[in-house]
């Protein structure tokens, strides 16, 4: 290998690490650290003024994991993910093929449908609490019209994390219809009627032929929603502030409160922690194996 | 196109959108076995011919026969047809197997017979070894058989086929052309071929139907539509170069247009010459060089010569056009005037649009 070569390709390699820099030390002050600082904070007791902090290892986790609170927020999350996740990539799936089929009024059934994803997660569950709120609220209007008792929605422990629930898949749903949407107006026209003209009816084209093609739209909102499921808590704040007795405290509610609340940042770290170890391992799961069974084009 | 029964009739039919583009009153019989290309230029509605024919478009009216059954209110799965797009429209997430057995799986064909017709097709077009492929992993070629095969496999005796040869690269194309061509005489298919390139439809065809506007220009064998064009449009459309047009009264015939095929068109001494125009330009092609002239009363002067030739452009130049090979045109409406006796030249009578 000649001498120009070789400091050619130093040059690149420079270059390359240039280009990286920014992002690089922007990824570094503000997730990277930001992690390990975390972790280290969760290995150390909390400090007071009589005890300063001190090295306990794995005390604060062991804490945690005694805490029933902390299992009942953690147990309330997965009902969380587990039913507005599923429900409102359906629901986007379904509101985008008819919306993406020749309809009366299409746009204006594109924007309507949008229009919550627009609000700000604030002003949603401000409109929603006037929904829910017994006696005036519009669903106990609703339901006295009928004859209905009135059911205060957000104040029971058994209905409230519902309630939520479906803020969250109103909110969320027009949002993943607008991929799924772009996603179907990808695929070519050519293609259902090569399907017509094959025999296939409607549900045979959809279930054959869309539903595979729209696999990695539905991968990318799948991990949207998850991350969503975790993230996403600011109608909690207005809605029910994770009552009533914790029956709809999320974890990252249950986070902020223990940091910002109850002054436990060590508790507050180890739970970060383990989240992040929950959610990087889906991330892991998703994309090396959900990714492998899934048709790019 | 009479002497056998029709297998495909259209009876006056009709689509249009607000009123224009599409197609207008299109009737059109195609024997059983018959290879038609519907060929015409772009946006002349040949496209949404062969939609109406494979059910992927209603006509706004008139008939649609296949097989003898009226087919006009029925899906495209009921017409027993198979189609060819131009994109190939082939799924890109299934493998070559099970784009080519895709139809049969949805119509429930039992696993025996699946397999059995899918050795058959591949073996047919060559598909050997790529049974397992994503469309994506393909050249344009082995895409392009990928969809034949997947007509070939549904055993319908009707194939469409939408410009199917028009994204591979020049060579390719008549390596395939006549690939399909051997394909349809094997399987004594009845095909509807469209496309706008003159050569493909006439190389290929039984008989072809040329379109204009939506409307049927001239159905005729690729033989009669060479010799005896029924309009200035048809004689100017087909042929490579097409039919030289001159204003009869630069030939003493006032009120008429004077067509001539190029290989008529001959250098004349200066004497003789019928017409004396200005050589334009010079095209060596190899075999042969064209002679492109200009002259005030014609276009689509291009004479050939065979070899190299010596000429320079800017020189004048006689051409004779020989009387018996001239065709007439009524200067007005562009319709042919009178035929040349179609047996002079051994030419079959050209056929009269059906039915």
């Amino acid at each position: 290998m000649s001498d120009p070569h070789r400091l050619r390709r130093r040059a690149q390699a420079i270059h390359g690490w240039l280009l990286l820099t920014p992002a690089l030390a922007m990824l570094t002050t503000f997730a990277f650290y930001p992690t390990v600082a975390t972790f280290w904070a969760s290995l150390f007791s909390r400090g007071t003024r009589r005890r300063p902090t001190e090295f306990v290892g794995l005390e604060n986790y062991q804490r945690l994991f005694d805490d029933p609170t902390f299992w009942l927020v953690a147990k309330n999350n997965l009902l969380y993910a587990g039913v507005t996740i599923p429900v409102s990539i359906l629901l986007a799936l379904a509101m985008a093929l008819w919306a993406n089929a020749k309809i009366p009024a299409r746009s204006f059934v594109r924007t309507a449908y949008f229009t919550p994803t627009v609000l700000p997660m604030i002003a949603a569950a401000n409109l929603w609490l006037f929904f829910y709120t017994p006696g005036f609220g519009v669903l106990d209007q609703i339901g006295a019209l009928f004859g209905a008792a009135s059911v205060n929605w957000l104040g029971q422990p058994e209905t409230a994390l519902w309630a939520v629930c479906v803020v969250t898949i109103w909110k969320e749903a027009g949002f993943f219809m607008i991929f799924y949407l772009a996603a179907l107006q990808t695929i070519p026209p050519d293609l259902r009627e090569a399907a017509q003209i094959e025999g296939a009816s409607r549900l045979a084209y959809t279930r054959r032929i869309v539903l595979p093609l729209l696999m990695p739209t539905t991968l990318f909102i799948l991990v949207n929603a998850m991350i969503n499921s975790v993230k996403l808590i600011d109608h909690l704040f207005i809605l029910t502030k994770g009552g009533p007795s914790d029956a709809s405290k999320l974890i990252l509610y249950y986070i902020w409160e223990n940091a910002f609340a109850f002054f436990d940042a060590p508790a507050a770290a180890a739970m970060t922690v383990l989240m992040l170890a929950v959610l990087g391992a889906l991330a892991a799961f998703q994309f090396f194996v959900i990714d492998r069974r899934t048709h790019y084009r | 196109m009479t002497q056998q029964p029709p297998f495909v009739t259209l009876e006056g039919v009709t689509r249009q959108w607000d009123g224009r583009g599409g197609v207008r009153d299109v009737s059109l019989a195609v024997p059983e076995g018959a290879f038609v290309s519907i060929l015409g230029p772009s946006g002349c509605g040949k496209s949404t011919l062969l939609r109406l024919i494979s059910g992927l478009e209603m006509p706004d009216a008139g008939r649609v026969r296949i097989g003898g059954r009226d087919v006009t209110g029925l899906p495209p799965a009921d017409r027993g047809l198979s189609m060819v797009f131009q994109s190939y429209a082939l799924f890109p997430h299934l493998s070559v197997r099970e784009n080519i057995l895709f139809g049969m799986r949805v119509r429930r064909v039992p696993r025996a017979t699946r397999a059995h017709k899918l050795a058959e097709a591949v073996a047919m077009l060559g598909l050997e070894g790529l049974e397992g492929r994503k469309p994506a992993a393909l050249s344009g070629g082995q895409r392009q058989r990928v969809a034949l095969a997947r007509a070939v496999v549904s055993g319908h005796p009707l194939c469409l086929m939408d410009e199917p040869l028009s994204n591979l690269d020049a060579k390719l194309r008549h390596s395939v052309r006549r690939d399909i061509k051997a394909l349809q005489r094997r399987l004594g298919l009845t095909l509807v071929y469209v496309t706008h390139d003159q050569t493909e439809a006439m190389s290929l065809s039984t008989h072809v139907v040329l379109m204009r506007d939506g409307q049927v220009e001239q159905i005729a064998t690729p033989r009669a539509l060479y010799a005896a064009p029924v309009s200035t449009f048809a004689a100017e459309f087909i042929g490579d170069p097409p039919m030289a047009i001159v204003e009869g009264a630069a030939l003493g015939r006032p009120g008429a247009l004077v067509g001539l095929r190029p290989e008529h068109l001959a250098l004349a001494p200066a004497g003789a010459a019928h017409l004396t125009g200005t050589l334009r330009e010079v095209e060596y092609m190899g075999a042969e060089t064209h002679l492109i002239v200009a002259h005030p009363a014609g276009r689509g002067l291009i004479v050939s010569v065979p070899g190299h030739a010596a000429w320079q452009p800017g020189q004048q130049i006689g051409l004779s056009l020989p009387e018996e090979h001239r065709v007439l045109f009524d200067a007005q409406t562009g319709r042919a005037r009178e035929r040349p006796a179609p047996g002079s030249r051994g030419h079959p009578a050209p056929v009269a649009p059906s039915p």
